[in-house]
């Protein structure tokens, strides 16, 4: 009996003692900071810069993501071919690779003495250190997000819905786009939020194979990165901004995966 | 008239079955769990694939491994009802009972048309907008059988199809389907485990052992079998 209660006890000291450590630096950042400062750094022009830059990328990024991902994902979902396995270790590989060896492995194939890079780079084409750099880091890094989540919804559908289908008359493509996907869609949707996510706080490979250029290449994380050193309150601004985002990321995740059906 | 050699190599046996069903006509398959039964519905209407063999709709050929014909199932004008009906979750009663009318491309107001007729005939007026989740298994197995009989199918194949329906309303389902499948004048193959299925429903009863027809006959004929494990039981 008192053994029970000890171990609640200390289960519930531990639980407090963690949630504390997570919270703590978060509350932090809102208690460094007045009201006012928070807004009159978000007109300044680097947070602004980075603000907008920030979402266009990652948007732009996640479009990428969802409309390669999701045939690919599908096809795995439902074929068995040679090689199915590698193409799904190969899709993972960007969670697991450290982002500065992501931003090293795309200057070293896209960058101006790349393998491909110095090809483009006789047409006068470059794409190191532009915005295009930019959204093929967040692409790199974010599409497994998305890729992992679509091919377990798609596991998801009972085949049975598509059999029937396809004796009612629905082509494969047709299957795809009136069965398949509207009874994953739940999963997509919350795969995308995700990868929108992991795009907008991308780092590591986007100051090695982009650069940091203030409005060019400038994404909200490397100006906190930057700003930190001598505007505190922007960087501080900035944080805010991603910290509530996240928190809407995990809201919404939760919201569209309720179950429907 | 449909005529059927197929032969597929399964996890247990190979699956040889050959069969005709005049149109018209009600072949009832009965046989144990894992007989085959469903598998032969699923090569018929090109769920599944045969290694060999030839089936033959009317004047079309749908699959001949000799002729390296393989009509998709899409294209094939077979009408599959599922155990569990396969009613699309995602979609109201109408709009089931549409679906295949939008795949064919049909013009907006025939498929409106057709779709209330279909309801109208198969009491489902008053549900149409009602989503399929929410319905009893009678009220699935009239969406499922309307999903089907919507497109004017050449052949139907209907597997268990009142085992999701309540036991008291079983009787009733059961003439009306009969009534139906006599309306359409096609052949009709169904699967059943229930022996009132098997004598209001069928014309000719045929009994499959795995993978294989081992009884062909009229429901009297085969169910006097009695030196069969399977008829004994079945016939109680």
């Amino acid at each position: 009996m008192l053994w029970r209660a000890v171990l609640t006890l200390l289960t519930a000291a531990l639980l407090a003692l963690f949630l504390l450590f997570i919270t703590l630096p978060v509350a932090s950042l809102f208690l460094r900071i007045s009201p006012e400062e928070f807004l009159s750094s978000l007109t300044e022009p680097v947070v602004l810069d980075a603000l907008s830059l920030s979402f266009v990328t990652a948007t732009v990024s996640t479009v990428i993501v969802v409309l390669f991902g999701t045939p690919l994902a599908l096809v795995n979902a439902r074929r068995d071919y040679r090689g199915r396995e590698l193409v799904d270790t190969l899709t993972d590989l960007p969670i697991v690779l450290p982002p500065a060896v992501a931003g090293l492995a795309l200057l070293m194939a896209f960058g101006r003495r790349g393998v491909v890079g110095q090809y483009l780079d006789l047409f006068g084409i470059q794409i190191g250190f532009t915005t295009l750099a930019v959204v093929m880091a967040q692409v790199f890094v974010a599409s497994p997000f998305y890729i992992r989540q679509a091919r377990a919804s798609f596991e998801a559908v009972d085949s049975l819905y598509e059999d029937a289908a396809r004796t009612l008359g629905a082509s494969p493509g047709t299957v795809a786009l009136r069965i398949t996907i509207p009874l994953a869609q739940a999963g997509l949707v919350s795969g995308a939020i995700l990868s929108f996510a992991r795009a907008l706080g991308e780092f590591g490979a986007t100051i090695m194979f982009a650069g940091n250029f203030q409005g060019r290449t400038q994404t909200m994380p490397l100006a906190i990165y930057t700003t930190m050193q001598g505007d505190m309150n922007a960087a501080i601004s900035l944080s805010i901004i991603l910290v509530v985002i996240s928190f809407a990321v995990i809201s919404a995740v939760k919201i569209v995966t309720r179950r429907k059906y | 008239m449909l005529s059927i050699h197929t032969v597929r190599e399964l996890r247990d046996y190979v699956l040889d079955v050959t069969l005709s069903v005049r149109s018209g006509e009600t072949l009832v398959l009965i046989g144990e769990n894992g007989s085959g039964k469903s598998t032969v519905l699923n090569l018929i209407s090109g769920i599944l694939t045969p290694d060999r063999g030839e089936v033959t709709l009317g004047d079309r050929t749908l699959f001949s491994s000799e002729g390296k014909t393989n009509i998709p199932p899409e294209n094939r004008k077979v009408g599959h009802l599922f155990q569990s009906y396969a009613l699309f979750p995602h979609m109201t009663v109408a709009e089931n009972v549409a679906f295949g009318l939008r795949c064919r491309k049909v013009p907006r107001p025939t498929i409106a048309f057709s779709v209330a007729n279909q309801l109208r005939v198969m009491h489902l007026a008053d549900l149409a907008d009602v989503n399929v989740g929410r319905l009893s298994g009678g009220q699935r197995q009239r969406v499922a059988l309307a999903r089907a009989l919507v497109l004017n199918p050449d052949l139907l194949l209907l597997d268990e199809p009142l085992a999701a329906v309540d036991m008291r309303a079983q009787g009733a389902m059961r003439s009306e389907l009969r009534g139906r499948i006599k309306n359409a004048d096609i052949p009709c193959i169904v699967v059943t485990h229930n022996l009132r299925d098997a004598l209001e429903l069928g014309d000719r009863l045929c009994l499959l052992e795995e993978g294989r027809v081992v009884a062909d006959g009229t429901p009297e004929e085969v169910l006097s079998m009695r030196e069969n494990g399977f008829i004994e039981s079945f016939a109680g």
